[in-house]
């Protein structure tokens, strides 16, 4: 008898399990449908890097120390220094009137980099580069619907994306085709 | 010209409309089962192709013609290519007997329920030629699951639609529905409601549903005996499969739920009702329960199932006498 | 064999032919992976049947190897952390855990107290993550294909909630040495505050739907009975443990962190199945809802990094020492050894999985096919931990 009361109440559960299902299917559903639709909350989201603008536009705050490609530890970022530019005749004299006493000449090359070449495919999404930053010139986009058909797509140059962005068209030939459109 | 005898006529046109009809209804029941399932999971299902995704099926229907069919090396040829095409032939048979309407009968056979019972054990020899021929071993340990399954549910499958046509008298589907009322109250699953619960818990077994779906368990064999098929020979199985399933469901609703009684709506429209109710309730029972075990699948059938239907029988065939004496 | 000769050849690679060796005659030899619907990995498991009857089995590892302590032998201890979150990505970050406290420990450095709470609150949050990963996918390899929605409806609400401090939903490498990353922004506190009770009020639900569902029941009690001694034998942790009643929680016997200061209970069971794991697993969830509302509590105002935290060009001190951490599967360890150069000398990690999987060769023993099945998933096995 007791064995009998174990099966009833043990089929009962069959339907308590098709009440559950019965209640979610008749409530809405929590599909997000991209891409007529996008999620919400990718502000914190760890997309690819990009450089952070500094005041004047198409320029980043980065000083091209290398700190972030010596930290990575997938080795993805390659920070290509400017070179010193060719000194004018005046300039050229100051120089040597500035060597003939003595001093040390300035350096005036400019400190943002020439490129930045930063490898996606590569990239572990750590944020070591960011944290190790000593202007805080990388940060993470939250670009999460990112998609190329090659790997040519991710190789990005951040320099070049930063000017694409601030509308600043550069005629560099290396930078990467999507690279420019990818920003959310 | 000799005139063509209205009987072969009225076949004819029968199994054209099967034919059709199960085409059709592969297609909605693909969509029926995908959506279902997708709501249940909180997630739309099939939404782009189509408004509210109606048109899928027929895009998988397309891809699923468009494949390469193939064999694997060393698979039988003959009896690789049997065992789909056996799978779903037998069953526009299984629809001829089905009482739609008031009259509305492609086959009026007095052998109705019998030609459906032995027809659909045809579908158990092509579960084993498509394990055996596959030379594949995940495909052999599916189809000898599946044999053991199918051929144990059909006896108590069996034992309860007998104990149905005592009590009417015929084999008949027809008479059967006939015997049955309008309302709720005078159909048959108030006189044998065990019947009904051994018939359904056999029809989930017979036709391979979740939870007794061991012979096609994808997350344990592989999908067992159909492993090596793609394209239309998959294709097959799954239309004999939701075919199955219309079938049993068809049957039920004739034998349990009054056929095509009804107030109001004609017969065919409640026919279509109730058979589509059934069908829901066996797809949301897919969804929902977890797979049960072999062993315990055959336990449930030898240990429950059968004395259950065994006893009802006779208890049947004790009152029906006692009726035919008073 | 088949009567193609050509192709005897290629019956089985260099393992299952050994294996086959020993089999007796008449018995199916039947390879389970590497590639399998059940969503453990990448395991190979060579089994010996007797119809449906398992006579041997034999787990075939090293698909997913993918040489992470020899990386650690090229990094530096910073550079490493992102490797910690992919070994296991289930319960990512008590890898993390686990080798930032074991450089730690060997530097000599603290870890500020406010720190120690947010690892604490995001390392429970993530076990819960891995539960219910567990819990679905499980359900998923017994034929329930929707217990895994919910469960992975319920997990992106962990996942946006481990989001805001970490910005990444799977792979974490969120701690640092000497502390964690990030901050929980005011945000992240709510919506945390926000999760517990929501989270309190499924589990009923998943009580209904599928712990006490007959079919379920039936698949999973007396399945894979795991004595006792077996567990010592093998060294195995965990749930897996604590599922035949060993009350072994590294949280309790080797207390790290401020886990002292949180009152919780340690779930076992007796029943040695694989319902016993379940149960264990289950009730586990809502300790951790307990761990992280007290550590809500709890946390103070500070820092969460130290002072003076290393540098990319930091070198761990010359020493050694392991650090054990309890992870949604087990005792997670990390042993760093460092002769005071660049990169780390050593660094060995020890995975809960491997000593997991070794007991399944004994405990398959004579049981049916569809119960390995039911078995290696109640092992709460991650195969890319137990290759590292």
């Amino acid at each position: 008898m007791k064995e009998a009361l174990q099966t009833v109440s043990d089929l009962w559960s069959l339907m308590v399990g098709l009440n559950v299902t019965k209640r979610y299917f008749l409530e809405p559903q929590v599909t997000v449908r991209y891409p007529w639709k996008e999620v919400d909350n990718l502000a914190t989201f760890k997309g690819h890097l990009e450089l952070v603008s500094s005041k004047t536009p198409g320029k980043g705050k980065c000083i091209s120390c290398g700190m972030c490609a010596m930290a990575c530890p997938s080795n993805c970022l390659t920070v290509v220094k400017r070179k010193a530019p060719k000194p004018t005749p005046e300039e050229e004299q100051a120089l040597a009137e500035a060597k003939a006493k003595g001093e040390k000449p300035k350096d005036k090359t400019p400190k943002d980099p020439e490129k930045f070449l930063y490898d996606y495919t590569l990239c572990s999404l750590c944020g070591t580069c960011m944290e190790n930053c000593p202007v805080g010139a990388l940060d993470f986009t939250g670009s999460a619907y990112l998609a190329g058909y090659t790997r040519e797509d991710f190789h990005f140059d951040l320099v070049q994306v930063l000017k694409n962005q601030a509308g600043l068209e550069g005629v560099d030939e290396t930078a990467a085709p999507g690279a420019g459109q990818s920003e959310g | 010209m000799n005139a063509i005898p209205a009987e072969l006529l009225h076949i004819v046109i029968g199994l054209v409309a099967v034919a059709a009809s199960v085409g059709l209804i592969g297609l909605v029941m693909v969509w029926v089962e995908r959506k279902v399932a997708g709501h249940i999971q909180r997630r739309p299902g099939p939404f782009e192709v189509g408004p509210s995704g109606v048109l899928q099926p027929l895009c998988d229907a397309l891809k699923l013609v468009g494949k390469q069919l193939f064999m694997p090396l060393g698979a039988d040829p003959i009896l690789f290519w049997l065992a789909p095409v056996l799978a779903f032939l037998p069953v526009l048979l299984l629809f001829l007997p089905l009482p739609v309407g008031d009259g509305l009968q492609a086959l009026d056979i007095n052998l109705g329920l019998l030609l459906i019972l032995a027809f659909s054990g045809l579908a158990v020899l092509s579960v084993l030629l498509a394990g055996w021929a596959s030379n594949n071993k995940y495909g052999l340990l599916g189809a000898a699951r599946g044999v053991a399954q199918s051929v144990a549910y059909e006896i108590p499958l069996l034992l309860s639609v007998l104990s149905v046509s005592f009590v009417a008298g015929s084999l008949n589907l027809a008479t059967v529905v006939e015997g049955q009322g309008t309302w709720p109250w005078n159909w048959n699953i108030m006189t044998q409601p065990l019947a009904f619960l051994i018939y359904s818990v056999s029809a989930f077994g017979e036709t391979n549903r979740a939870p007794f779906d061991l012979p096609e368990a994808e997350s344990e064999l592989t999908a067992g005996f159909h492993t090596e098929y793609s394209g239309m020979g998959f294709g097959l199985f799954f239309l004999a499969e939701y075919a199955n399933m219309v079938v049993v469901c068809a049957v039920a609703t004739a034998l349990f739920l009054g056929g095509w009684h009804g107030p109001v709506l004609p017969g065919p429209v409640w026919f279509v009702l109730k058979v589509s109710a059934l069908m829901l309730l066996m797809v949301f029972a897919r969804w929902t329960f977890p797979r049960v075990r072999f062993d315990q699948l055959l336990n449930i059938n030898w240990k429950w199932l059968l004395p259950l239907a065994v006893a009802n029988l006779l208890l049947t065939a004790f009152f029906v006498k006692l009726a035919q004496f008073a | 064999m088949t009567r193609y000769q050509n192709i005897d050849h290629l019956a089985g690679d260099f393992y299952t032919q050994n294996f086959a060796q020993t089999a007796a005659e008449g018995n199916l030899i039947l390879n389970l992976g590497p590639q399998h619907p059940s969503t453990h990995g990448v395991l190979r498991v060579v089994v010996e049947l007797d119809g449906e009857y398992i006579m041997r089995a034999e787990p075939i590892l090293g698909y997913l190897h993918r040489m992470h302590e020899k990386m650690a032998e090229v990094k530096t201890a910073a550079q490493f952390i992102p490797n910690m979150g992919r070994v296991d990505y289930g319960h990512a970050l008590g890898w993390n855990w686990a080798f930032v406290g074991a450089v730690e420990k060997a530097a000599g450095i603290e870890v500020p107290e406010r720190a120690e709470y947010v690892r604490v609150i995001t390392c429970e949050l993530n076990r819960i993550a891995s539960h219910l990963l567990w819990w679905g996918a499980y359900l998923l390899d017994l034929g329930a294909f929707t217990p895994i929605m919910y469960a992975f409806d319920d997990r992106e609400k962990v996942l946006d909630i481990l989001q805001d401090p970490t910005g990444s939903r799977l792979t974490y490498s969120y701690y640092r040495i000497g502390g964690v990353a990030k901050d929980l922004s005011q945000d992240c506190l709510d919506s945390i505050r926000a999760f517990i009770p929501w989270f309190r009020s499924r589990l009923p639900m998943y009580k209904d739907l599928v712990t006490d569902n007959i079919i379920l029941r039936k698949r999973i009690e007396d399945i894979g009975v795991i004595e006792k001694d077996a567990c010592r034998r093998f060294g195995a942790t965990g749930p897996v443990a604590r599922g035949s009643g060993i009350n072994y929680d590294v949280r309790r016997n080797e207390p790290y962190s401020v886990y002292p200061k949180l009152d919780f209970e340690i779930p076992t069971s007796e029943r040695k199945c694989a319902r016993g794991r379940y149960d264990v697993r289950m009730a586990e969830m809502e300790q951790c809802l307990r761990i992280i509302e007290q550590a809500l509590e709890m946390m103070p105002e500070g820092d969460i990094l130290v002072k003076g935290a290393p540098k990319p060009s930091w070198k761990v001190p010359a020493g050694e020492a392991y650090f054990a951490v309890e992870g949604a599967r087990g005792k997670i360890g990390a042993y760093v050894v460092s002769d005071g150069g660049k990169n780390i000398y050593r660094t060995k990690l020890r995975a809960p999985g491997f000593c997991n999987l070794s007991l399944f060769a004994e405990v398959s023993r004579g049981t049916i096919l569809a119960d390995a099945v039911a078995i290696l998933g109640s092992l709460d096995l991650i195969i890319p931990e137990i290759d590292r």
